[in-house]
């Protein structure tokens, strides 16, 4: 294969992994902290409307990618007042935050379908850049590729190198414990949800502002829940967060280029690849119920109820 | 402040009281949203809830929708009591059109009144066996549930696509991606003249019933409701929760498949790329705003299925965009989540505490 092959299936499985780099992070706080959220899918969507809609009217991407994270906040704290304040139950509600994000997004994003936007602009060193396959690669991203990455990186020390990670973890592991300690479990859970939510919605932007510069309903086609098969492929360990993401990402940029290329094989079978990935991957994962249940935390999914 | 005080037992009369508090709340949430999108409130809830159902052809389009929904629903609650989270019905109910149209389809121009039997059976068998999957990688690899019937909800209406684009496509079709359309014996007849409605929603019906003597008549529906309440209790009188994994993903799927059979031998008439309007994720809705039981789950569905009929009707009337259904469904599931507090709790005025 041609070197610039390479480096365009390499560059676009970047483009592509970084959406579900964001939301998998998130939710990995959020779980950690014990609390399941299935929403990421619906959160994501509205960080992609909201993303595109600001964006397109003030022609700020910092702003609609700030607007976006704080939508998916917004969004994140409904799913945080049912679960943590009115103790329902969080697959339901995880359930509703999609359900109701993906009707909401359609209803804001209706006017704005089919309008192009340019996409983010890419980071350009002359002499770097322009290295073959690395260059362009490294040194010639757009600035939420590399956010993401320290995004990672942050989230990788701040639940194993700080207190307050520490903390998070240990309301995930055993709230009754923690609160016994004087943890204000319910506020930190609400924390660790809004984080979430903030990441998917910064996900979602990134979707409808680079990945694919412009809105459609419905437009993350499975990734927010790519990214909550990411969290449980890692094990909830942030590095292997990454290699999830990035796995993905692949699957998805390797379908579409076997597509270009004709492979006698109908697109909509190949279009299947990255669904089909998420199982397999999982049930390889999920195969060892002890591990599973070791790295698991501990409370996710329960309800706390301190009284 | 306020504080929530666990009750001794959970309140009856809260059970049925948070399905109407929610509904109420939901409408209110619905006049902010109205008045926000620019129209009149009243006027819209009007266009939104009334006027499509104030005439024979409305009341039957109220029963055409609702008969997926009730399908799905009964299933999905089922699965729901004891802790299996199939939120694949929609994959589901597509693999239940795609089995049960090839017999209508292989039959095309020939057969007999057997047909539409056969494919209600093949649609019953597509469903399951889409549910089967998820329920076996449970069951043997450990697979969460909830994301794999979700992933395959993806591969098999891509697998639709595909049939409609290649083999299935009709010929004569000026390109369009759709099948042929079923010939009389492959096809669900209406039940009265002026409406869609067919014996579906019949089906649907006995379907809630059988899923009614089922959860309270039947010894699998005691140990289902035993594994969701308390599964350590569950394992220790050695009911399998393998056996209620397969249970609870062959029952929804089935279901699920001929809600699919419904929609294209009933009021589609062909196979064609898109058989649902998310049918199998709206029945999560539905099962709980039916409590999961299948009385509740033919009330509920006969009120989502008005706010699908409504966002069309709005969509004509008044140009409101046709996704106001979904955040209305959405809406309503929130309210009623946060609303079932007052079931297992008292909200009471936070006390200073007394020393001591």
């Amino acid at each position: 294969m041609h070197h610039d092959t390479v480096t365009a299936i390499l560059l676009s499985t970047v483009l592509a992994s970084t959406p579900m780099l964001f939301a998998a992070l998130g939710e990995l706080v959020t779980e950690k902290s014990g609390v399941l959220n299935l929403g990421v899918e619906g959160m994501m969507l509205i960080g992609a409307v909201i993303g595109f809609v600001v964006t397109a009217a003030t022609g700020s991407a910092i702003l609609g990618v700030i607007l976006a994270a704080v939508a998916g906040a917004l969004a994140s704290g409904i799913f945080g007042v049912l679960t943590l304040l009115l103790l329902a139950n969080q697959v339901a509600c995880g359930l509703a935050l999609t359900i109701f994000g993906i009707g909401l997004s359609a209803l804001i994003g209706k006017p704005f379908i089919g309008k192009p936007l340019s996409a983010l602009p890419q980071l350009h060193i002359s002499g770097l850049s322009d290295i073959p396959v690395i260059g362009p690669l490294i040194f010639g991203q757009d600035a939420l590729v590399y956010i993401s990455i320290l995004m990672a990186i942050a989230v990788h020390l701040f639940l194993n190198r700080t207190r307050q990670g520490l903390i998070v973890r240990a309301v995930g592991e055993s709230h009754d414990a923690a609160h016994a300690l004087g943890y204000p479990v319910v506020g930190i859970r609400f924390l660790a949800v809004m984080f979430g939510g903030a990441m998917s919605g910064i996900g979602g932007s990134y979707l409808s502002l680079a990945y694919t510069p412009l809105w459609s309903e419905g437009m993350t086609a499975g990734r927010g829940w790519i990214a909550l098969a990411c969290v449980t492929f890692s094990t909830w360990r942030s590095a292997r967060v990454v290699l999830g993401a990035y796995l993905f990402g692949f699957f998805t940029i390797a379908q579409l280029h076997a597509q270009a290329l004709n492979v006698p094989i109908p697109p909509e079978f190949l279009s299947m690849a990255p669904y089909l990935a998420t199982v397999l991957v999982l049930v390889i994962i999920s195969r060892d119920a002890t591990r599973i249940r070791m790295h698991a935390p501990a409370s996710l999914g329960r309800v706390f109820h301190g009284g | 402040m306020l504080r929530l005080e666990a009750r001794p037992q959970p309140s009856r009369t809260m059970v049925l009281a948070t399905p109407v508090l929610a509904v109420v709340l939901t409408l209110i949430a619905g006049v902010i949203m109205f008045a926000i999108l620019g129209a009149d409130p009243l006027e819209a809830l009007y266009a939104f809830f009334i006027a499509p159902i104030d005439n024979l052809y409305g009341l039957g389009e109220l029963g055409v929708k609702a008969t997926p929904l009730v399908l799905c629903a009964v299933g999905l609650s089922i699965g729901f009591r004891a802790n299996v989270w199939n939120i694949g019905a929609e994959g589901q109910l597509v693999m239940g059109a795609i089995f049960g149209g090839w017999i209508g389809l292989f039959h095309n121009g020939g057969g007999g009144i057997w047909v539409l039997p056969l494919m209600f059976i093949a649609s019953a068998i597509g469903g399951a066996f889409w549910g089967a999957i998820p329920a076996f990688l449970k069951t043997r690899f450990n697979a969460n549930e909830i994301l794999t019937s979700l992933m395959l909800t993806y591969v098999a209406q891509l697998f639709l696509n595909y049939l409609v684009r290649g083999p299935w496509r009709n010929p004569q079709g000026f390109n369009f991606p759709q099948s042929k359309s079923f010939d009389d014996f492959a096809a669900i007849a209406p039940m009265f003249d002026g409406t869609r409605l067919g014996f579906g929603f019949i089906v649907a019906l006995v379907a809630a019933f059988a899923g009614w003597l089922l959860m309270s008549r039947s010894f699998l529906g005691f140990q289902i409701k035993v594994a969701g309440l308390a599964p350590a209790a569950a394992g220790y009188a050695g009911f399998s929760a393998k056996r209620l994994t397969w249970a609870a993903m062959l029952i929804s799927g089935g279901l699920a498949g001929m809600a699919g059979l419904n929609e294209v031998a009933g009021p589609i008439g062909q196979v064609v790329a898109v058989v649902s309007p998310g049918y199998g994720f709206t029945a999560i809705i539905v099962a709980f705003l039916g409590r999961l039981h299948p009385i509740g789950i033919i009330i509920a569905a006969l009120l989502i299925a008005l706010s699908y009929i409504g966002g069309d009707a709005a969509q004509m009337s008044m140009n409101l965009p046709v996704a106001v259904s979904s955040v209305f469904q959405g809406m309503l599931l929130f309210f009623l989540l946060g609303c079932e507090v007052l079931i297992r709790y008292r909200i009471r005025p936070r006390l200073r505490a007394a020393t001591g």
